[in-house]
């Protein structure tokens, strides 16, 4: 049977036959990534809203490039240019978007929860693409896809993550789906930013651990994940910059207590010599350019099952050959008439 | 509403038979096989591709390459058949720029499966000519879209569906005509 979608707001909440499902969907997106024509029509004539009330470069130039790949086109909103700042409420804004007519709606927004509340709200697909420190589900994809890649399988890794844990919405997300698959988590970083509560919120039976010093939390690691270190937390007085990189840098000496075989994710943007030494960054184990392709790949699949298959439900079971039951009837002059 | 068998219109052995000529016919009009490759559209054009290209080995000796396409993201009435349509992964293992394709495929009905699988080739390079072989042709055309190799060619009516059954898919080889009674 075939997993139905009609948003993706969290990975919490999916099982591991769900997430092997679209990890799976995304591989014939990979493909298209390495042919020299790479934008499709599939999604012609659909719109995409990009609704980012959270500053953004990359999800939001990646899930435009997968939706222009996808022959769509998108409708941007920017928190910083937008009425968001006149005052307007977040109801509002996305109701005024949807009056336009959208397709699918994609979201960031700083408060956690604030992707489901919307999804409540409209009779559109949305995708969350960060809600504050719960969850970003399609980096947690495409973190699983670049893993899948290298190491064949998610089954029983063992997963270190280094940094801000606590206000991370990429390890949420991260935990959730590798913690349906069996993998052991170590969890690292100054003490303020792993506390205990965090050993709770994985699978029931995922196992967690918390760690603080590097060099224990790296050793026998399949995967390392690098959190991006919020310079601004930095200046607290309790840690100062040149502590954390003393502390907790990841560079090529603490790699090598992990596997030799092990890699290094990072969801970007790096701030390299911080949380990460350039020479880690630029290595043979790192992943950071793959997951950036991966996840073109990722939004591409999302957005493909959530729109194109957005249709109202029918009974005609999809056809492999040319026989469709109704053919006549199928001819797609409008296709404004195929969304719901 | 009900499914009737109305007529088999090929037997297993019958599906043999055709698929060698077919693959005669093709390395005969394609004067060589040089740069000739297979293109099975998913899924029942990939076991007949697979067949096929097995079939020129015992006439030519020469291994055809054979690739394997997905349509799913070129159909033109996605969101009408299948509500969240599973893609499947395509395999063209070799580069399709100047060369001789022929698309395999198990059923020409409206032409539109065709029209998706040339928008699908077209993205990988640019092929030197790009054929088509079908075990059936049952007329109906909506594309102007012929096929150059074709198995048999079918008088249906728009109710009728032709049902290719492969050992590969089906687990059981014939070609049966079935109609839907209300």
């Amino acid at each position: 049977m075939t997993p139905k979608f009609r948003d993706l707001l969290a990975l919490e909440p999916l099982t591991a036959d769900e997430l092997t499902f679209l990890l799976d969907q995304s591989k014939p997106f990979e493909e298209i990534q390495r042919h020299p024509l790479k934008k499709l029509a599939t999604l012609r004539g659909k719109t995409i809203a990009l609704a980012f009330f959270e500053n953004s470069t990359r999800t939001r130039i990646s899930f435009g490039t997968a939706a222009s790949r996808l022959g769509a086109d998108t409708m941007n909103l920017q928190a910083e240019a937008s009425s968001v700042k006149k005052g307007e409420s977040l109801l509002d804004t996305i109701y005024t978007l949807n009056a336009m007519k959208p397709d699918c709606l994609v979201m960031r927004h700083a408060s956690s929860g604030s992707a489901d509340f919307v999804a409540r709200h409209l009779d559109i697909p949305v995708i969350n693409a960060g809600d504050g420190t719960h969850e970003h589900p399609s980096q947690g994809l495409l973190d699983a896809l670049t893993i899948r890649n290298r190491k064949g399988t998610l089954e029983n890794l063992n997963v270190t993550i280094l940094g801000d844990i606590q206000h991370s919405r990429v390890a949420r997300s991260n935990i959730h789906l590798l913690g349906k698959f069996g993998c052991r988590f170590t969890l690292c970083g100054p003490a303020m930013w792993v506390p205990r509560e965090l050993e709770k919120i994985g699978p029931p039976a995922a196992q967690m651990r918390r760690v603080f010093r590097i060099e224990e939390a790296l050793e026998g690691a399949d995967v390392v994940l690098v959190l991006r270190v919020q310079t601004e937390r930095l200046h607290e007085p309790a840690l100062s910059a040149s502590d954390y990189i003393l502390l907790y840098q990841l560079n090529a000496e603490r790699l090598r207590r992990a596997k030799p075989d092990a890699i290094v994710l990072h969801p970007g943007p790096m701030n390299r010599g911080i949380e990460i030494s350039p020479e880690v960054a630029d290595g043979p184990q790192s992943c950071v350019l793959e997951q950036v392709t991966n996840g073109i790949a990722v939004r591409m699949a999302l957005l493909f099952l959530l729109v194109a298959g957005a249709a109202e439900d029918s009974s005609d079971p999809p056809n492999e050959t040319e026989q469709p039951r109704n053919r006549r009837s199928t001819d797609v002059k409008d296709p404004s008439h195929a969304s719901r | 509403m009900r499914i009737l068998e109305k007529a088999q219109l090929m037997s297993a052995s019958e599906v043999d038979r055709t698929l060698q000529r077919l693959a005669h016919e093709i390395v005969e009009k394609s004067g060589g096989t040089k740069h000739l490759a297979l293109i099975g559209i998913r899924r029942r054009g990939v076991p007949l591709a697979q067949r096929i290209a097995q079939a020129m080995r015992g006439i030519d000796g020469v291994e055809i390459p054979v690739g394997i396409l997905d349509i799913t993201l070129y159909r033109d009435d996605l969101s009408k058949v299948a509500p969240q349509a599973v893609l499947q992964s395509s395999d063209i293992p070799f580069s399709v720029d100047n060369m001789d394709l022929v698309l395999v495929d198990d059923v020409l009905y409206t032409g539109r499966t065709i029209r998706a699988a040339m928008n699908g080739l077209f993205d990988l390079g640019r092929p030197k000519r790009v054929s088509l072989c079908v075990l059936i042709d049952r007329g109906h055309r909506e594309m102007p879209i012929e096929a150059q190799y074709v198995g048999r060619t079918v008088q249906t009516s728009d109710t009728e569906i032709i049902e290719v059954r492969l050992r590969e898919i089906d687990h059981e080889e014939r070609v049966v005509l079935v109609d839907r009674v209300e």
